[in-house]
């Protein structure tokens, strides 16, 4: 009896928790779209003048601000753009003529596979190097790592591709540069995914395989170095709160070997935290690939963001804002959920 | 008696006494950090080098000489010349006076913005705190680089819009901060003690709350300043932040871009200087939340 009473107050609050899990994810994409909304609709002067220009006829102007909608109270408006929105449409874009959404749809892939690369490179090397450290604190690794990760906040993305392009591959040779494959590979492998490997490997065209990796290799690993710096000094720092507790010491003094100590003893309990730590740079890469795209004219999200910030066009601006923004969020809370999940102390 | 034992005298006489004796023995505790006191030495040459500009370059920024294009670096020209012949070293040299308004601007509006709106959520707390807070997680969950750059496109291009884009993305954090420390004294006796006084809601955020939320502030914005440095590059180098022929940083690497594998100094050489300054940031703030909160060392 008392143990079906406590199950149903546990179901009921397990039901509360998805519940305001669900209205916080809802309110935090409302308050995206308030933002994108604001930026659009309130921050120009005149959003009618830069569609029409300034040369247009009163009359014209006119009738451009009721197309659009203007004419009408800003709450109606907002309305009106949440559920376009919600439907999927993001505007045409004014530098491509196509809807936003499907040009969004085009060159997501492509930042999805440099991110995906970068922060496999970062996990492996990362966390291996934070526990690492953690073992050698205040030795010359712990500090080499420490100036390392200092580094990774502290070097503009877009100098550390240009210096890269320069070394490796017009100095060395070692990788290909600018773009997804070399030009008189483009069109061979039917677009399946848009992920370049994925559709190589597919078409089994090992030679556009080898191509498209040489081409990714470089950006993904400056991608890496970012999230190699921030996850390194995260693990090393859960680490060390680890290594510190009296288990750890009992441990030890048991005679468990030493390796079994660090990746038994004292890796295990912190594999919770660090999917959060991953997931958070996973989503701070899809920011950081802007840059990075922009430098080795990848043609992702971030390269069709800066172009169309160049163009002015707005609804193009405004699409991929939203669509790294919401992706950004979902992440964020899936890790969230992730850690809740995991984490059997939060059962 | 002298300076250093009035300083750390243990029963201070007055108030400026007191704060005095404080920051002194903050600023020894900070003296004891190798690393904090290169980040300060890396600071104090930016300053001086914004202050003293036109005597320690040689050239002016902005004066071409077809001549001496594209020149490697040299004892004439330490960082070699750009594609109009102009001086890149003078050129960095000026663009410090760039960055420093930049990230002074950007700290000078985000932190008292971020302190005011967390202090006001925590103090009141209710339905304030509800939306306050709302709208800080909104904006904290969001891209910072993307949020900016979706401003400066509304905006325009330019560096006075450049420098808004970024206070508005940096003003959360500061909120967060200000509105945690706010809850832990909000019911402190010393506040019901001001309160039953009769001093105003307005006197108790200003008097006696927001300077407590001050020493955590300050460590925080140092180290964002990196961030700052970082932003306002990256819209530099897109094209949206300093205009030419201005000599900032980040606009100057993407000048340089189209040289990089022939004359790879053009682009290198500001990235230098960025990476320079940024770490100077990161390495004082280390130390500084080392000395003023022990309790958040992140890095033991």
């Amino acid at each position: 009896m008392a143990t079906d009473t406590t199950l149903a107050v546990r179901a009921g609050r397990r039901a509360r928790g998805v519940g305001g899990f669900v209205v916080v994810t809802m309110l935090t994409f409302l308050g995206l779209l308030a933002i994108t909304f604001f930026i659009g609709r309130v921050v120009p002067i005149d959003p009618v003048l830069s569609v029409v220009g300034d040369r247009a006829t009163q009359e014209q102007y006119d009738a451009a601000r009721i197309a659009m909608g203007l004419d009408r109270p800003m709450i109606v408006q907002f309305l009106d753009y949440v559920w376009s929105v919600a439907q999927g449409d993001l505007g045409r874009s004014i530098s491509t003529n196509r809807p936003v959404a499907e040009d969004l749809a085009r060159v997501f892939p492509a930042t999805l596979e440099m991110a995906t690369l970068g922060i496999i490179i970062g996990v492996v090397l990362g966390v291996p190097a934070g526990v690492w450290a953690a073992t050698r604190r205040g030795e010359w690794v712990d500090q080499v790592m420490r100036v390392f990760a200092l580094l990774g906040y502290s070097v503009p993305a877009f100098w550390l591709g240009l210096v890269g392009l320069a070394v490796f591959y017009a100095g060395l040779g070692w990788v290909a540069g600018p773009g997804r494959l070399d030009i008189f590979y483009e069109g061979l492998v039917p677009p399946v995914t848009n992920v370049m490997l994925i559709d190589a490997a597919i078409a089994g065209d090992w030679t556009v395989f080898w191509n498209a990796l040489s081409h990714l290799l470089l950006p993904a690993s400056i991608l890496g170095f970012f999230s190699l710096a921030f996850i390194a000094r995260m693990t090393r720092s859960f680490m060390l709160d680890q290594l510190g507790q009296e288990f750890i010491t009992t441990a030890r003094v048991k005679g468990v070997p030493e390796w079994r100590v660090i990746w038994s003893h004292g890796f295990k309990p912190i594999r919770v935290p660090l999917i959060t730590v991953i997931g958070l740079s996973y989503a701070a890469l899809l920011e950081g690939s802007v840059m990075i795209e922009t430098v080795f004219s990848w043609p992702g999200i971030g390269n069709y963001l800066t172009v169309a910030l160049l163009n002015a066009d707005m609804n193009a601006v405004l699409g991929a804002t939203l669509v790294i923004g919401s992706v950004f969020i979902l992440i964020n809370k899936v890790s969230d959920v992730l850690y809740r999940v995991l984490d059997p102390r939060s059962r | 008696m002298s300076t250093r034992d009035w300083l750390l005298d243990d029963s201070p006489a007055t108030l400026t006494q007191a704060n005095l004796g404080r920051a002194w023995r903050m600023f020894t505790a900070l003296m004891r950090n190798p690393l904090a006191v290169a980040g300060m030495v890396i600071i104090l040459l930016l300053l001086a080098t914004a202050l003293f500009a036109p005597w320690i370059a040689p050239e002016s920024p902005v004066g071409q000489n077809l001549q001496a294009r594209l020149l490697p670096p040299s004892a004439d020209h330490w960082m070699g010349t750009d594609e109009l012949g102009r001086d890149i070293f003078s050129r960095v040299v000026y663009g410090s006076r760039i960055t420093l308004m930049i990230v002074a601007l950007v700290a000078v509006i985000s932190a008292p913005l971020g302190l005011i709106i967390g202090a006001v959520a925590g103090y009141f707390g209710g339905w304030v705190d509800r939306i306050l807070m709302g709208l800080t997680d909104v904006f904290l969950s969001l891209p910072k680089l993307i949020l900016a750059l979706a401003f400066v496109a509304a905006l325009g291009p330019g560096i006075e819009n450049a420098i808004i884009a970024i206070a508005i993305t940096a003003w959360p954090a500061y909120a967060r901060i200000a509105r945690a420390e706010t809850l832990t004294f909000r019911n402190a006796e010393y506040i019901q003690a001001v309160r039953l006084v009769g001093g105003s809601h307005g006197r108790i955020i200003f008097r006696h709350v927001l300077p407590l939320c001050t020493s955590s502030m300050i460590v925080r914005v140092t180290l964002d300043m990196a961030g700052i440095i970082l932003t306002a590059a990256g819209l530099g180098f897109l094209g949206l932040g300093a205009q030419p022929p201005l000599p900032e940083w980040g606009a100057m690497i993407s000048r340089g871009r189209t040289f990089i594998l022939d004359q790879w100094w053009v682009a290198t050489m500001p990235g230098f200087a960025i990476i320079l300054v940024s770490l100077g940031f990161c390495f004082l703030g280390d130390g500084l939340r080392d000395v003023l909160d022990p309790k958040q060392g992140g890095a033991k």
